[in-house]
C-alpha cells in the first residue's frame, strides 16, 4: 500500500469514527426552554387569532385560560359551573373548551368581579345552560344557567345602566351578607363577599372538596391588581381579600400545594403564590401610607426614588393600561388621599 | 496496514475518537446517596447563612437590592413563611444530602427519569429524560421546579423551569418565578460535580453560575428531615408583614464594617463578580457601623487602620444610608430592635 493510499485510508476511517461518534450521539443540545413571563391580555386583541386553554386543576375544578379573565369550571354528574365567563367576543372558543372538559349541562355561573374580562360573555354562556328543574326558569325566565354575583355587582352594573352593560349580563341571582352555599356535583361551593376589593362587589369561589380557590382579580399574576376606585375598590379591601385566601388555604407539604388557587389572570398558583403577592401589596401599603403620614402629596409620593413599587416593577409593571404609577395612585386615594 | 506508521496512527485516532464518542451513549450513573462537602466549601452560606445586606458576587439588578434592603427577616415568622423552601437553584447550597436513583422502562430498560430525593425540606424532584415537553405557562410553579435532562458527553444538562418566587442568597436577595436554571452534573469517580446556571429576567442582570462538589456516601442511610410544622411566633396584627421602608434599614452597613469592606461591594451586582473590581474596590471607603439605639461609641468599630489603598481612615456611609447591623451583633441595650431574631420589632412597620 503507498503512501497516499494509506493515507487515504487513515482519512476514511476517521471520518467513520466521526460518524459513529455523532450517530451515537443521539440526544441533543438542549433547547433554549425558558420559563415564560406572565404577560397581561393583550391591550388590541386579534380575537380570532386567540386561542384558549384548558387546563386540570385539582379535583373537579378545571381552569379556561386566555379567554380574559381566567375561567374556573367545576365539572362533575350534575353538571357544569362557571365561576366567570370571559369576553364575550371569546364566547364560543370558552364554550367549546367548557365542552371539551365536560358535555354536561351548564348550571350556573358565578361572577368574581365587575370587568367585561369577567362578565362579558355572561349572556352568551348563560343561554347555554338550564337549570337544574323542568319547566321556566325562576322568576319566569327562560330556562337557562343560574347566573350569582354580589348584591353589590348587581347594583354596580345597574348603576353603570344597560347601555354599557346588557341586562342580560347582571346577575338575576345574588347574595347580600358574607357569603353564599351552594352544594353541586357533591361538593360544597361556598362565595365569599371581598368587600371593597377591585369593586364594591368582588366575590372569591371556594370548591371545598376539590380543594381550589377562584380568587378573581384581588389576586392577578401579570399586574398590580386594579382597584376601581368609582366602582369602591380600595387597596385595603384586596388585601383585606387576600388575607381571607391565605386563612383558609391550606398547603400540603412545606408551603406547597394543597390548596390551588386560580387568580384573575394568569397561571394556577398556591398559597404561597398569594403569599409573595400579599407581601408585596402590603409593603407597598406601607410605604404609601407612611409617605402620607409624614404629609407627602401624591405628586411627591410618585416622584419618591425608589418609588414605593420599584421592586416589585420587573415582574408586574407589564400592563400598559394599569401601570404602577396609576397603582400608586389608586392606592393613595383609597387611603384617604385627596 | 496494522504493522504500518500510518495503521498505527489510524488506530490510535480511531480508538481515541471511539472513546470520546463513547459518552453519548454511556449515560453516567448518579446512583447513590451524595453529602454535601460542608466543611469544605461555601460552609458560611451553606449552613450559618449569610448576613444582612451580603449581596456580594451576585449579579442582581438595583430592583433585587431593593428587595433586600428592605427585607426585615421577621417575615420569615409568619406563619404562611415559616415552612418556605429553597428553590431549585438555591437548595444545593444548602446543609444537603441527595439520593438519586433511576427508573427504567422495565421492559426496554431506556432511562425514563432521574429521581433526586433531598433531605432538607424533604424535596423530591424528578428529572425527565423521555423528551417530554415542560408545562404550560399556566401551570402551577414548585419550589423544585419541572426538570428535563439530556446527556451531553458523560455530562447530564438538566433544564428546569415552573420555580416558586424564592431567593438566590437565602433572607436576602430575591429570584422571581420565571427564572430558569440549566444545570451540568458531572461526575468524577466518587465526587459529583453540580454546575448550575439560572437565568433570571425579572431580578439578574447576567446569568448567575455556581459549581459545588458532593461525595458519594459509602453508607446507603439517608434520613429525609424537616418536618416543618407552623408555630406562633409572638403576636403582630394581622396582615402585618415586617419590612423597612426605603433608607431606614438600619442593618445595611454592618456586615461590610464587621468585615472591613466598602459599602459598595456588599450591595453587589456583576460588577462585583469579576477580578477587574478589586482595582475599583481599593478606591472606596470601608464602611463605618454604628448600632442602632447606640449613643456610645459604635459596637462593631471600623478597623483600626484601613488597609492601604483603601482610601485611608473609614468614612460614613452614603448619605440617607443608615448604620446597621445584621446577624451575629449583639442586640442592643434595652432589647428594642433584633438584628436577625423573627420577632417582629418597633421599627418593622416604619411608623
Amino acid at each position: 500500500m503507498n503512501r497516499n493510499v494509506r493515507y487515504r485510508a487513515s482519512a476514511a476511517a476517521v471520518v467513520a469514527a466521526l460518524t459513529l461518534s455523532v450517530a451515537t450521539g443521539a440526544q441533543q443540545p438542549p433547547q433554549q426552554i425558558r420559563t415564560a413571563k406572565q404577560m397581561p391580555f393583550p391591550q388590541k386583541p386579534d380575537w380570532a387569532k386567540l386561542e384558549v386553554e384548558t387546563l386540570p386543576v385539582q379535583g373537579q375544578v378545571h381552569l379556561i385560560a386566555g379567554a380574559g379573565g381566567n375561567i374556573a369550571v367545576q365539572a362533575g354528574e350534575q353538571g357544569v359551573l362557571l365561576v366567570d365567563t370571559g369576553y364575550e367576543q371569546m364566547s364560543a372558543k370558552t364554550l367549546a373548551a367548557m365542552r371539551k372538559i365536560s358535555n354536561k349541562t351548564l348550571r350556573t355561573v358565578i361572577n368574581t368581579t365587575l370587568m367585561d374580562s369577567h362578565t362579558g360573555a355572561n349572556a352568551v354562556l348563560v343561554r347555554e345552560g338550564r337549570i337544574n328543574q323542568a319547566g321556566p326558569g325562576l322568576g319566569g325566565r327562560p330556562n337557562e344557567a343560574d347566573l350569582i354575583g354580589h348584591s353589590q355587582l348587581l347594583a354596580l352594573m345597574t348603576k353603570i345602566g344597560r347601555q354599557k352593560i346588557a341586562v342580560e349580563r347582571w346577575p338575576p341571582s345574588v347574595y347580600s351578607g358574607k357569603s353564599k352555599d351552594l352544594y353541586l356535583n357533591d361538593e360544597p361551593v361556598v362565595i365569599l363577599h371581598v368587600p371593597n376589593g377591585v369593586t364594591a362587589g368582588d366575590s372569591i369561589v371556594w370548591f371545598r372538596k376539590s380543594d381550589v380557590v377562584a380568587a378573581g382579580e384581588i389576586f392577578n399574576q401579570a399586574s398590580f391588581p386594579y382597584i376601581d376606585l368609582a366602582n369602591g375598590g380600595s387597596i385595603n379591601g384586596i388585601l383585606g381579600g387576600l388575607n381571607h385566601l391565605l386563612e383558609i388555604m391550606v398547603p400540603k407539604h412545606n408551603q406547597e400545594g394543597g390548596t390551588m388557587v386560580i387568580p384573575g389572570y394568569g397561571r394556577i398558583g398556591d398559597e404561597h403564590d398569594v403569599l409573595e403577592y400579599r407581601d408585596m401589596l402590603t409593603i407597598i401599603r406601607d410605604r404609601v401610607q407612611a409617605s402620607m403620614k409624614k404629609g407627602m402629596t401624591l405628586a411627591q409620593i410618585k416622584a419618591m426614588k425608589p418609588s414605593p413599587t420599584y421592586e416589585y416593577e420587573p415582574r408586574f409593571n407589564r400592563d400598559p393600561a394599569w401601570t404602577a404609577e396609576m397603582f400608586v395612585e389608586a392606592s393613595y386615594k383609597s387611603l384617604g388621599g385627596k | 496496514m496494522i504493522g504500518t506508521r500510518s495503521g498505527r496512527v489510524t488506530l490510535l485516532m480511531l480508538g481515541v475518537l471511539l472513546i470520546a464518542g463513547t459518552p453519548a451513549f454511556a449515560q453516567v450513573d448518579f446512583t447513590g446517596v451524595w453529602n454535601a462537602n460542608t466543611n469544605a466549601e461555601d460552609g458560611p452560606e451553606r449552613v450559618a447563612g449569610p448576613s444582612l445586606v451580603e449581596f456580594l458576587g451576585l449579579p442582581i439588578n438595583d430592583q433585587a437590592r431593593q428587595w433586600g434592603l428592605a427585607y426585615r427577616p421577621g417575615r420569615l415568622s409568619l406563619l404562611e413563611h415559616q415552612c418556605q423552601v429553597h428553590v431549585a437553584h438555591y437548595i444545593h447550597r444548602g446543609p444537603f444530602g441527595a439520593r438519586i436513583w433511576e427508573e427504567r422502562d422495565p421492559v426496554t430498560h431506556e432511562l425514563i427519569a432521574i429521581h433526586e430525593a433531598i433531605n432538607i425540606y424533604e424535596q423530591n424532584r424528578t428529572i425527565w429524560m423521555d423528551g417530554r415537553p415542560h408545562p404550560s405557562p399556566n401551570a402551577p410553579h414548585t419550589w423544585m421546579g419541572f426538570s428535563t435532562g439530556v446527556w451531553e458527553g458523560n455530562k447530564l444538562t438538566i433544564t428546569t423551569t415552573h420555580i416558586k418566587q424564592g431567593w438566590f442568597r437565602r433572607e436576602n436577595i430575591p429570584s422571581s418565578d420565571e427564572a430558569t436554571t440549566i444545570e451540568h452534573w458531572v461526575r468524577n469517580g466518587n465526587v459529583w460535580t453540580h454546575v448550575s446556571v439560572t437565568e433570571d429576567p425579572v431580578y439578574l442582570t447576567e446569568p448567575l453560575i455556581k459549581s459545588t462538589d458532593f461525595t458519594l456516601s459509602p453508607s446507603p442511610n439517608f434520613n429525609p428531615f424537616w418536618p416543618c410544622e407552623y408555630v406562633e411566633e409572638g403576636e403582630r396584627e394581622p396582615g402585618e408583614v415586617p419590612s423597612y421602608l426605603p433608607g431606614e434599614n438600619p442593618w445595611v452597613a454592618e456586615y461590610a464594617a464587621t468585615h472591613n469592606l466598602p459599602q459598595d461591594v456588599t450591595l453587589g451586582g456583576a460588577d462585583t463578580m469579576y477580578p477587574e473590581y478589586r482595582a475599583r474596590m481599593k478606591k472606596l471607603p470601608v464602611a463605618v457601623f454604628k448600632q442602632p439605639g447606640a449613643t456610645a461609641p459604635p459596637a462593631a468599630a471600623p478597623p483600626a487602620a484601613a488597609p492601604a489603598g483603601r482610601g485611608g481612615a473609614a468614612t460614613p456611609p452614603a448619605s440617607g444610608t443608615p448604620p446597621a447591623g445584621g446577624r451575629g451583633a449583639a442586640p442592643p441595650a434595652g432589647g428594642g430592635q433584633t438584628p436577625q431574631g423573627r420577632g417582629q420589632t418597633p421599627q418593622g412597620r416604619g411608623q
